[in-house]
């Protein structure tokens, strides 16, 4: 047989993308991009992942990323099981590490984690010999997030490199802002953020993004928005008046969206606040790709699994 | 093999896929990634100027179904797997590639079809037959046999990944 093409690996883990290489992002969109056909066909598995046992620990609320990955893990024919805080043991005490050995000594191959603290992810993989996936750790990133929009936008304008992206709104707690931030401007994307300055991180200069005050800068520079959701107790911590006053100045409204120079690309991560940080008439219209980026969210996790799994032994000790 | 060696061989192979598919309602040639795909467009025009059964023509990728990858090792590129848009229900598939040789390419691709759908036939078609089977399956159609010592490789080459059309044999290195 002639010369096979390979992948670039991934290591043992994936944590974040600011680790990731401009080559690793690339193969993962690639490989996504192939097995989108897997879920439009007649049987929508296949036996990649046959006896391979994928555990999904949410330690956070999370609906549509637990979904997906779930989905993502059976259609590569894993057996998957999901443990959630509540009813779990985390509730009696039991520590992060203690969980999750206990997982691995009844054979495991894999741990998908979201969590509520910054690093628990990288925290996990070091003292595990399991694969671990990042699902959402704190205010640090959300890779996979990341991966499905940036292949989203891949998928209607071409080539990521030279493109013009705005992430609005509460950029300070948003690890899906951070993990777009990496992996946007690895892939040679201009960035942007736009929203009050209370939510701005303080580091925003050293991410090496601009800031816009006023969204309609933002609307009159983008190719791309990237809308996050208001988290609605933002408000009672004192970061904005009232939600009111949010969407009046920085919502991205229709008539804002329709006085735009270019044929803007709409995204948001979900769960949307509609009539707060995005109006109906945007979500549901034309340049929106909302449904889109989770139709991709299945096939971006079920490349992440199949790059991960069965990763060579040395590379294991080398990213240890 | 040269290029006109080759394209002899797909004549004949041509020749062969038409008399076994002769009453056939549509044949489906599905090629193997990579160079099946090339072979299986070749096989297909061969086929048009010879008879006026109805054709379409698909690709595989076998990589999710091989029975060796959950071994420590790189990952290989997935290509990109496509079945006409009409489903292989009921037809007759013939499974295009480039070598036969331990089989279980084969094995993956009729794994892998079964998943789309159940032909009422499939076939198998390859440029080479080098032996060595460790599976029990054989081709009903063949271009050429060839004998190959112990570690060497058959090398087929296309026009669209190689630059021509051609078989090289390999001797084992050293």
């Amino acid at each position: 047989m002639a010369q096979e093409l390979v992948n670039p690996s991934l290591g043992k883990d994936l944590l974040g993308l600011e680790e990731l290489t401009r080559e690793q992002i690339t193969a993962i969109l690639d490989t996504a991009e192939r097995f989108k056909e897997i879920s439009d066909r007649p049987v929508r598995k296949v036996p990649f992942l046959r006896g391979q046992t994928v555990v999904n620990a949410f330690f956070e609320n999370s609906t549509r990323t637990r979904v997906s990955f779930e989905f993502a893990e059976k259609r590569m024919g894993a057996d998957t099981v999901s443990i959630s805080t509540t009813g779990s043991s985390v509730q009696k005490g039991e520590t992060l590490v203690d969980t999750a050995r206990n997982l691995e000594a009844m054979r495991i191959d894999m741990v998908v984690i979201r969590h509520a603290s910054s690093g628990s992810a990288r925290f996990l993989a070091e003292r595990i010999e399991s694969h671990v996936i990042n699902a959402g750790d704190g205010k640090h990133e959300h890779p996979t997030q990341g991966l499905l929009d940036l292949l989203t936008i891949r998928d209607h304008r071409g080539p990521v490199e030279g493109l013009k992206v705005c992430i609005c709104g509460d950029v300070l707690h948003s690890r899906v802002a951070r993990s777009n931030i990496h992996g946007l401007k690895r892939l040679g994307a201009e960035v942007a953020v736009c929203g009050p300055l209370t939510l701005m991180p303080a580091d925003v200069a050293d991410l090496g993004v601009r800031w816009f005050p006023r969204v309609e800068e933002a609307i009159e520079w983008a190719d791309v928005l990237n809308v996050l959701r208001l988290q609605l107790e933002r408000m009672k911590g004192g970061f904005i008046p009232s939600l009111r006053e949010y969407n009046r100045v920085f919502g991205v409204t229709r008539a804002r969206v329709e006085a735009a120079p270019r044929d803007l690309l709409i995204l948001h991560p979900g769960p949307m606040n509609r009539g707060v940080e995005i109006d109906s008439d945007v979500a549901d219209g034309p340049h929106s790709v909302i449904l889109q980026q989770v139709t991709n969210g299945v096939a971006v996790r079920m490349a992440v699994l199949y790059l991960l799994a069965g990763t060579p032994a040395q590379d294991v000790e080398a990213a240890a | 093999m040269d290029g006109p060696a080759v394209e002899r061989a797909l004549s004949r192979m041509a020749d062969d896929v038409v008399r076994l598919a002769a009453g056939a309602h549509e044949l489906v040639l599905v090629g193997i990634h990579r160079r099946g795909v090339q072979l299986a467009d070749l096989l297909s025009d061969a086929i048009h100027g010879r008879s006026d059964l109805a054709l379409a023509t698909g690709s595989l990728d076998i990589t999710l179904y091989r029975d060796d990858l959950m071994v420590v090792g790189p990952r290989p590129v997935v290509g990109q797997t496509r079945l006409p848009a009409g489903g292989i229900d009921g037809r007759t598939v013939c499974i295009v590639d480039d070598v036969l040789y331990t089989g279980r390419t084969v094995r993956a691709a009729l794994d892998e079809l079964a998943d789309f759908g159940r032909p009422r036939r499939t076939l198998l078609a390859v440029l080479v037959d080098r032996g060595g089977r460790e599976l029990p399956i054989q081709a009903d159609v063949v271009g050429e046999r060839v004998e190959v010592p112990e570690g060497g490789r058959v090398e087929v080459m296309v026009p669209e990944i190689d630059g021509e059309l051609g078989v090289d044999l390999v001797e084992a290195a050293g």
